[in-house]
């Protein structure tokens, strides 16, 4: 028993002196340069990126998924008929090359490009594009005798396409049930791209771990929560492309610690910057910092059906008691602009005649004298729990909307909850003012206004409960209507019945920050946060 | 004894039967619905509907508890609503991250911890004792997060000498075997990635240690002390044995009954509770599985895996138990 002890505590300081030692000896060899094994010239002039992000995939399916995360890596994997500009939602050639819509704007043909292989060898081809589109609209049936849609497909062309049909090897028809302003926006969305028929036979449900489409880089390993490795596609039709040999996702879920993870090089490019580390970015020369251009709002919602919010003069008079300007200087350090419509200038339709609520305490107090609460009132002012890109920090804005508040009288009681339950609880209208903000998904009016503001998605994605007929009509038309300037009137006119009803209090448009390397070159972030890779490269 | 262990292993089943109740019951009780949380943008009421139904979410509560119980007697643990794919096949890397982490953490904790009380005990009211106690204290309240992410500042980011997280170099990946890295590597005889591997541990080991190795200082000091004022450990003394064997032979056998039992609940508590550190350090592991599933109401996984854990632990206890009576042969189980 003796002898056993005394071994017993030799073999623990065996264990912590091999600590020790292999400690040092690891530092040695990473002083030294690369520990690859004899790649020194890898370090010099790397062929892959490491990209840090946030938050792990939920699936490598890009049409099952509604995941932001998830599209981060499908859109380098996979392609769509029609792609989004580099760093807008102008369409370009894709899948397709070319694309025409009959007068009636029920059908649609597209061109495909040939010579064009999946990563598993097949050819794509008029066919393929119509089993991804049956598949989504008719869900896994195939597979799990599972009918329901695919989400993302229900919700942009709910039940719209009548058919699609290859009518030709390389040509493909969509007849739609009645005209669709968005549908080619819509087929350009991350979602609906591509998958090769002959993997979907191979995989089945296991099609989320095994994506094979036609993109630049193809998957090579998944492990979850830690990282997606994803490799160069030999035989990418675009032969100059993709320049980096080999991408991998990191999940390093803490801002500040994605951050420490680029300054030692273990990542090559993070997203999900604060706002308030901006500064030591910027002095640091190794260095640089991205702007992803701005296609979103975040905003504050006044429950149209609450106390009283009812009543659109007080609506009116909150909105003159923001000062927008402050908390864009306090908390975006400038990387955002003030708001005064539901959505962002980049998108057609956007109305800049609009003039927003002046910040203007006097003339609040006014409104709500006139709305018959000269004392103010109280009510709950609910701070989202977690930052989100077009909010980094809820319950400081929220504290600073209330000073303001307060000052006319509104008494604010801010409120917070777990996200899940936040989400659930406004979407179920029991919040007074809460914060909430949207990215959009194709870059279209619709996509904000209809989506957020049309009394048809109250209990979804329409949290303030608003309901107006004469906007209603002005929305469905505009999704019917093909002729894009009629469509910018159309919202044009819906964004001044919008101002005038004042269910939001449209606080900012921001910008999302990124940070890498100071040689990476040709990385152009995407207003949708779907960044396409295959141009990024390593140079001075 | 071996008739108690069964015994033991058989009061587990109405045990783990009530946590999946509990469990069940508990992360239903939160608002918030899987369908819209996962639904995002794209939700529409259809598609909630029909995601609830997909998902079995539109039934009555118990039919789906005993849809689950169901599925766990046959050794199913559920498909995660989140990524759509089968709990048990998602799991066992996860908890290998976890397991090689906490195990890392709780040898350096004991190492430390013991020796660090034993030393106090042994120089009571030195100031040597009082500097250790100090320390155990400061190490009992440090918040792991800002510890963390002061660790990395210093030993990552300044000194260069650990990386920053993870659990392998990703641009010299280790190919998991068992997803315990360790032993991969050395299975496959790569020193180089072990090597690798260790140093990617150093850091959130050091960081998930240090509660546990100030909470096992301060009860191996107190049980320590006890002891040596026994009449036997006098009598070592007294016929002129060696201060070192007093301490480490007579002594800590005898305290050592206490400090297992430490032992034993804090490696139950780091198997569950090592999210902050997983977090900080981006670490593929169960604590940070669960938390995730949790914000999104992933109810399958949240329940499977608290499971598991809580099965750990149970084991863990169990395995003490035994403990007590092999170091200590007054103590027997029938």
């Amino acid at each position: 028993m003796k002898r056993g002890k005394r071994k017993w505590l030799f073999f623990l300081l065996f264990l912590f002196l091999s600590f020790a030692l292999v400690a040092c000896s690891g530092n040695n060899e990473k002083a030294g340069g690369n520990s690859d094994d004899g790649k020194d010239e890898v370090k010099d002039t790397p062929k892959e990126l490491v990209f840090g992000r946030g938050g792990d995939s939920t699936s490598l399916d890009p049409g099952a998924t509604t995941e932001g995360e998830a599209f981060k890596v499908t859109v380098n994997i996979f392609e769509n008929l029609i792609n989004f500009g580099e760093q807008n939602t102008e369409l370009e050639p894709g899948l397709a090359v070319d694309w025409n819509v009959s007068d009636d704007g029920l059908v649609y043909t597209f061109q495909l490009r040939e010579g064009v292989k999946f990563h598993d060898g097949t050819d794509f081809n008029a066919e393929a594009v119509v089993v991804n589109f049956e598949r989504w609209k008719n869900g896994n049936a195939g597979t799990s005798g599972d009918q329901t849609p695919f989400p993302y497909y229900q919700s942009m062309f709910g039940d719209n396409i009548e058919k699609v049909e290859a009518t030709g090897e390389y040509e493909v028809q969509f007849t739609l049930k009645h005209p669709q302003a968005v549908f080619l926006k819509n087929i350009a969305m991350s979602p609906f791209a591509i998958t090769s028929p002959a993997a979907l036979e191979k995989y089945g449900d296991k099609i989320n771990e095994n994506p094979v489409g036609t993109g630049p880089y193809k998957f090579v390993e998944w492990q979850r929560n830690d990282r997606i490795v994803i490799e160069k596609f030999d035989d990418y039709w675009d032969s100059e492309y993709p320049k980096i040999d080999k991408i991998i996702f990191r999940s390093i879920p803490d801002n500040s610690a994605r951050l420490n993870a680029l300054k030692t090089g273990d990542v090559d490019l993070i997203d999900g910057i604060n706002y308030s580390d901006v500064a030591a970015i910027e002095a640091d020369s190794n260095l640089q910092i991205f702007t992803r251009p701005s296609m979103n709002v975040g905003y504050l919602g006044l429950t149209t059906t609450r106390g009283p919010l009812q009543n659109k003069l007080v609506r009116q008079a909150l909105n003159h008691a923001v000062d927008k300007e402050a908390i864009i200087a306090a908390f975006y350090e400038g990387y955002a602009e003030p708001a005064k419509n539901p959505m962002p200038p980049v998108i057609s339709g956007y109305n800049d005649d609009i003039e927003d609520y002046p910040y203007d305490l006097e003339r609040a107090k006014e409104l709500l004298a006139e709305a018959g609460y000269p004392d103010g009132f109280e009510m709950e002012l609910w701070a989202m729990p977690v930052p989100r890109p077009y909010m980094p920090d809820g319950q400081k804005v929220a504290q600073a909307i209330a000073n303001t508040f307060e000052q006319i009288g509104v008494k604010v009681e801010i409120v917070s909850y777990e996200w899940g339950t936040y989400l659930e609880k406004t979407a179920a209208g029991e919040a007074d003012a809460f914060m909430l903000g949207w990215t959009g998904d194709n870059g279209d009016a619709d996509n904000f206004l209809y989506t957020l503001l049309d009394k048809d998605n109250i209990g979804t994605n329409n949290y303030t409960y608003y309901s107006n007929d004469e906007l209603h009509e002005i929305l469905v038309q505009a999704q019917r209507v093909s002729d894009e300037e009629q469509r910018v009137e159309l919202y044009k006119k819906a964004q001044e019945i919008i101002k005038e009803d004042a269910p939001w209090i449209p606080l900012v448009h921001s910008q999302p920050l990124l940070a890498g390397r100071a040689d990476i070159k040709n990385f152009l972030p995407h207003p949708t946060g779907s960044d396409r890779l295959h141009k990024v490269e390593f140079g001075n | 004894m071996y008739a108690y262990i069964i015994r033991r292993l058989l009061t587990l089943i109405p045990v783990l039967l009530g946590l999946t109740l509990i469990v069940f019951l508990m992360i239903r009780a939160i608002p918030g619905n899987p369908a819209h949380i996962i639904l995002g943008q794209a939700a529409t009421e259809e598609s909630i509907e029909a995601l609830n139904k997909k998902l079995g979410l539109d039934q009555p509560w118990y039919v789906q508890y005993f849809k689950y119980l169901g599925g766990l007697l046959t050794g199913d643990l559920g498909d995660s609503i989140r990524t759509d794919s089968p709990i048990s096949e998602q799991i066992w890397p996860y908890l290998a991250g976890t397991i090689e982490l906490a195990l890392v953490a709780m040898l350096i904790a004991v190492f430390i911890g013991v020796n660090a009380g034993i030393i106090s005990a042994w120089f009571q009211n030195s100031w040597f004792d009082y500097a250790l106690m100090l320390l155990a204290l400061i190490g009992v309240s440090m918040p792991i997060f800002w510890l963390g992410l002061l660790e990395q500042w210093i030993f990552a980011v300044n000194l260069d000498w650990f990386p920053t997280g993870g659990r392998d170099n990703v641009r010299n990946p280790v190919e998991p075997i068992t997803h315990l890295y360790i032993i991969d590597t050395i299975i496959q005889g790569d020193t180089e990635k072990l090597v690798e591997v260790i140093r990617h541990l150093v850091l959130p080991a050091v960081a998930l240690a240090t509660i546990p190795m100030a909470i096992i200082a301060r009860i191996t000091r107190s049980s320590m002390l006890e002891v040596m004022r026994t009449d036997y450990i006098r009598t070592a003394k007294a016929k002129g044995m060696k201060m070192f064997w007093v301490v480490y032979k007579h002594s800590l056998k005898n305290a050592s009954i206490p400090i297992l039992t430490v032992i034993g609940l804090q490696l139950g508590l780091l198997l569950g509770g090592a999210i902050l550190t997983e977090t900080i350090f981006s670490w593929p592991g169960i604590g940070r599985y669960i938390y995730d599933a949790i914000n999104y109401r992933d109810y399958p996984v949240v329940q499977s895996s608290i499971l598991i854990i809580a099965l750990f632990f149970v084991l863990i206890n169990l395995i003490v138990d035994i403990l007590y009576a092999i170091i200590d042969p007054r103590i027997k189980y029938r």
